[in-house]
């Protein structure tokens, strides 16, 4: 166990090499936790060893984390959650009854009313059940199967278990994966996993990032001639991008996933994060089920929630879920199975994912406050999103689209051509050449298009809104207001950036 | 030998018999029973363990710091419960973590390592946090395992084995390579075994790697030194990547028996060996004595592997992350309370006293009960959570199974949870020697559940063979 072994000296005879792994996890690819974030990452160290740099501390605006930012959680979750904890606090006072009185259901339906025993492969069974009504209730009513419902290590666990059913065939009979471009890097890592087919639509940026069937069409088309297409995608909202999809939207996607027989994959993780006016989740399972049942008994299709999002920001406990319909039952068996071998999904996150959809009633004691907690996160949400679009449409060169929703803004910015030139030569990508650079000198992370996936030619980088969060942290010691400290920076920034590569040979 | 996945399940045919079970009791049916004692997981919580209170404490205070301003909690506890929240993004149990883990759990489970290797070095960044050590095995079969080659991968795998690793294998797409443990010898290892089982895959498939679990599961055995050395030199010499399997390295009881890490046992053996034998350990906080199975929390450390394969595992693990509230466990796990602590005597007494002790007990007496049986036997339990005696089964028992359609051991667990209420998994889920009948428990239980359970099994076990005799 040498050093050397550890810091690369070049090993020989080894079992396992870059040659001889397998090649499809060679073409997995995670830009959300990628190169510029471990370069991020290092830069925080040697900030902490004294390095003297133009900044003091790495603003990370690549991920959407919430709590990370300084989003408060919500009390009433984590009273429950301490009581299922440590028990022993069901005898504390200071705990409003609601809170202890789901804690013991919860530990009820635990084995040995343990959250650290197993639980069931699919999910404890009353925890399925409540999403199965949260469901119903947030549908308007549309039955909800418990036994369709899959509890899951976040929804990126799920996401994952379903394309690992749905991919097979060889050659030209390989399973395609119809996925948006801009997407989700979690999609292209997987399929490169599962050495599926990513089949890439458009996205319409001129067109807030609108979704266009005749674009769908256009990519399937193509595709058939290589694949087979099996499986269509899409984040609702987007991510991202932060489109919003309009009920007539869904509805056409839905047909035409009828027409060319296609597996619906919905990822609605940001379904309570809406902003706009004018603009209204709509899931895919209650715009089915009003189209009638010539496609609510045939349309098969899962959709995707998670406690990661939203109002909750709790991506650190890993809880989510699925709900499949229509689903062959002999697939549905082989799912079962899949899933077992997770063995069960983290029970705290069962736990949580069941307050999420279980939440203080109007004549419960925590209701008050719950709901002025939920109220202000998800304001605070969007207003940070609208700051965020109005801030980097100040700054020449860059364009940003309204942002109806999620947790992101996905500037378009423009790029002298020397400056693509010089990072081709450092056989880098564009984008990620400009944001290696906005790192080094300004150290803010943020995560390139490329790594999102954008048109030929065009340059983006995703940017978390949250991330006004903390900068409104700094704006009180340094009198600055967010808007400002941005603007400076990143006009600064971007200035330099345009001139130096106008005006160098 | 294995059968696909398609015809494999984890909990196969007695978890459908399980459901059958309630809907006959809920109809009103009389049974001598109250209640079923399912021991068929390793889960000692399940089995009506507690959890150990100190990292119960410190989790709750972690997820409501409110509670750090009353004094309910202990001192050692609160301050815990802060430094852990400090390496928290955002001060928070729900924000993400680092791809491999909290950096400072990362450094306090390399610290652990060391000492529990006698001072063998070990770098925070050969090691993975995962949602439990199978998660991390899986992501280290899919490097190992290249589905499009042919001949397909293959993967030594120990009969008997636990039923997950199999079916993750086979998903894979690798070929399962059978080596069969010597339960006369209380499941010794012999390396001509090793080495038929190698020969056998000539023409079937590429062996790559072999997997190893030390203690073991399902059967109770603890390898010794001299048997994991002569493993290493084996996978030099064959050029087999080493998985070992260590999740059950904190139960240990037989009187002889001491756990010897792979890691320590390549280090030992010194160089050229110890720089380029290549080594995947695992382990977890689901088993020990915390048994904290439901956070899901386990990890991987890698030793001698190749740089530029390293940045390939990064990448597969940085697409899901660890919970944060199990590596909080995790930390407490490889970091007890210390003496002089407040929170120590109570610690001192239940993990060290009464666990232990109540464990001891239960092996005594479930080698005892067992063994006195003519047609049952148990080889001495040293380690892990499982005992896997064998049960020598009249052969009408073995027809009227057959005629059933099942194994002649799931009938036997059928019959046993149908009858007697105690649910036990059968030894067809772990492979074991053709014409032989097993079956697995969990013993991490409450000692009056394990009397319970010996109580209800002899009964029916007796009734059982006199019926089918």
């Amino acid at each position: 166990m040498s050093q050397q072994a550890v810091n690369g000296v070049p090993c020989r005879g080894k079992v396992l090499t870059v040659e001889n792994m397998n090649p499809n996890v060679k073409r997995v690819e995670y830009a959300v936790r990628g190169p510029i974030v471990q370069r991020a990452v290092q830069i925080e160290k040697e900030l902490r060893e004294g390095v003297k740099k133009p900044f003091t501390e790495v603003i990370k605006a690549n991920i959407g984390d919430a709590q990370a930012m300084g989003q408060r959680p919500i009390t009433f979750f984590r009273q429950v959650l301490a009581l299922c904890s440590y028990p022993e606090l069901l005898e504390d006072n200071k705990f409003p009854e609601d809170a202890k009185q789901r804690a013991r259901r919860i530990l009820d339906a635990c084995g040995g009313h343990s959250i650290g025993a197993y639980s069931a492969s699919q999910g404890i069974e009353c925890i399925r059940q409540d999403v199965a009504c949260y469901i119903e209730r947030r549908d308007g009513g549309i039955p909800s199967n418990p036994d369709n419902i899959y509890l899951s290590t976040g929804a990126s666990d799920a996401i994952v278990t379903i394309l690992k059913l749905l991919v097979c065939g060889e050659g030209r009979d390989r399973t395609g994966v119809m996925i948006s471009i801009p997407q989700y890097p979690l999609y292209s890592a997987a399929l490169a996993d599962l050495a599926a087919v990513q089949i890439n639509y458009y996205l319409d940026e001129d067109n807030c990032w609108s979704l266009n069937v005749a674009e769908l069409k256009r990519a399937l088309n193509e595709a058939k001639q290589h694949c087979k297409p099996r499986v269509l995608c899409i984040i609702n909202p987007g991510n991202p991008t932060g489109q919003v999809q309009s009920r007539q939207c869904i509805e056409d996607v839905i047909r035409f996933a009828k027409e060319e027989h296609l597996f619906l994959m919905a990822d609605e993780v940001y379904q309570d994060n809406v902003y706009a006016e004018g603009c209204k989740f709509h899931s895919f399972k209650k715009v089915l089920f009003e189209m009638g049942p010539e496609y609510s008994s045939t349309v098969e299709m899962a959709s995707f929630h998670s406690t990661s999002k939203c109002y909750m920001g709790e991506c650190g406990f890993r809880g989510g879920y699925m709900e499949v319909i229509n689903m062959d039952p002999e697939v549905k068996a082989q799912l079962t199975k899949l899933v077992s071998v997770r063995l069960c999904p983290p029970v705290p996150g069962q736990a949580l994912l069941d307050l999420v959809v279980n939440p203080p009633q109007p004549d419960e004691p925590s209701y008050t406050s719950f709901m002025k907690e939920r109220t202000a996160v998800l304001a605070a949400l969007a207003e940070k999103a609208r700051l965020t679009e109005e801030i980097f449409n100040t700054v020449p060169g860059i364009t940003c689209n309204p942002v109806q929703g999620a947790m992101y803004t996905f500037p378009r910015i423009t790029l002298p051509p020397k400056a693509i030139d010089k990072a081709k030569a450092e056989g880098k990508v564009p984008d990620m050449f400009y944001c290696m650079k906005l790192l080094e000198e300004e150290g803010i992370c943020l995560v390139p298009g490329s790594g999102f996936g954008q048109k030929d030619g065009t340059f983006h980088f995703r940017f978390a809104s949250l991330v006004m969060l903390i900068l409104q942290k700094y704006s009180h010691s340094l009198n600055f207001s967010p808007f400002c400290l941005i603007t400076t920076n990143f006009s600064a920034f971007h200035g330099f950036f345009f001139l130096f590569f106008c005006f160098t040979s | 030998m294995f059968a696909t996945v398609g015809e494999r399940a984890v909990r196969g045919v007695t978890v459908q018999h399980l459901n059958m079970w309630w809907f006959t009791y809920s109809s009103g049916l009389r049974k001598s029973y109250r209640e079923v004692i399912d021991v068929s997981w390793g889960d000692p919580h399940r089995a009506g363990v507690k959890p150990l209170s100190f990292v119960r404490q410190v989790l709750a205070a972690c997820l409501y710091s409110e509670l750090m301003d009353g004094d309910k909690l202990m001192v050692d506890v609160k301050q815990r419960a802060q430094r852990l929240l400090g390496t928290c993004a955002g001060g928070s149990v729900g924000s993400y973590c680092a791809t491999a883990g909290i950096p400072q759990t990362l450094q306090s489970v390399s610290q652990y390592i060391m000492r529990r290797d006698g001072g063998v070095p070990c770098h925070p960044e050969n090691i993975y946090i995962s949602p439990g050590s199978q998660w991390a095995l899986t992501n280290i079969l899919k490097v190992l395992v290249n589905s499009e080659a042919s001949p397909r991968t293959g993967v030594l795998i120990p009969v008997p084995c636990h039923s997950t690793t199999i079916i993750s294998l086979t998903t894979l797409g690798a070929v399962a390579v059978p080596y069969y443990l010597r339960e006369e010898r209380g499941w010794a290892l012999e390396m001509e075994e090793l080495q038929r089982a190698l020969d056998s895959a000539k023409g079937v498939c590429n062996p790559v790697a072999l997997y190893m679990i030390n203690p073991g599961n399902p059967a109770g055995y603890v390898q010794s030194r001299k048997s994991i050395q002569e493993v290493i030199r084996f996978a030099a010499e064959k050029k087999l990547f080493l998985l070992a399997d260590e999740v059950f390295q904190d139960c240990v009881y037989g009187k002889e028996s001491e756990f010897v890490s792979y890691k320590r046992a390549l280090a030992e053996i010194g160089a050229p060996l110890s720089d380029s034998v290549e080594l995947a350990s695992f382990h977890t906080a689901s088993k020990g004595l915390m048994g904290e199975c439901g956070l899901r929390t386990g990890y991987v450390e890698l030793v001698n592997l190749d740089p530029a394969v390293m940045k390939h595992i990064n990448n597969l693990f940085s697409t899901n992350s660890c919970p944060i509230l199990g590596q909080i466990a995790l930390d407490v796990m490889v970091n007890p309370p210390q003496p002089g602590d407040p929170s120590y005597p109570l610690y001192l007494k239940v993990r060290h006293f009464y666990l232990p002790a109540s464990l001891a007990q239960n092996v005594r007496r479930v080698e005892e009960v067992i063994n006195s049986f003519p047609d049952f036997s148990c080889q001495p339990l040293e380690g892990g959570a499982f005992a896997f005696p064998r049960l020598f089964l009249p052969p009408k028992a073995i027809e009227r199974a057959k005629e059933a359609g099942l194994q002649p051991d799931t009938f036997y667990c059928l019959r046993l949870l149908e009858e007697a209420g105690v649910l036990f998994s059968p030894g067809t889920e772990y492979g074991q020697k053709e014409g032989t009948y097993h079956i697995r428990f969990c013993i991490m239980t409450p000692s009056d559940t394990m009397e319970e359970i010996l109580r209800r099994l002899s009964a029916f076990h007796e009734q059982f063979m006199k019926e089918f005799s």
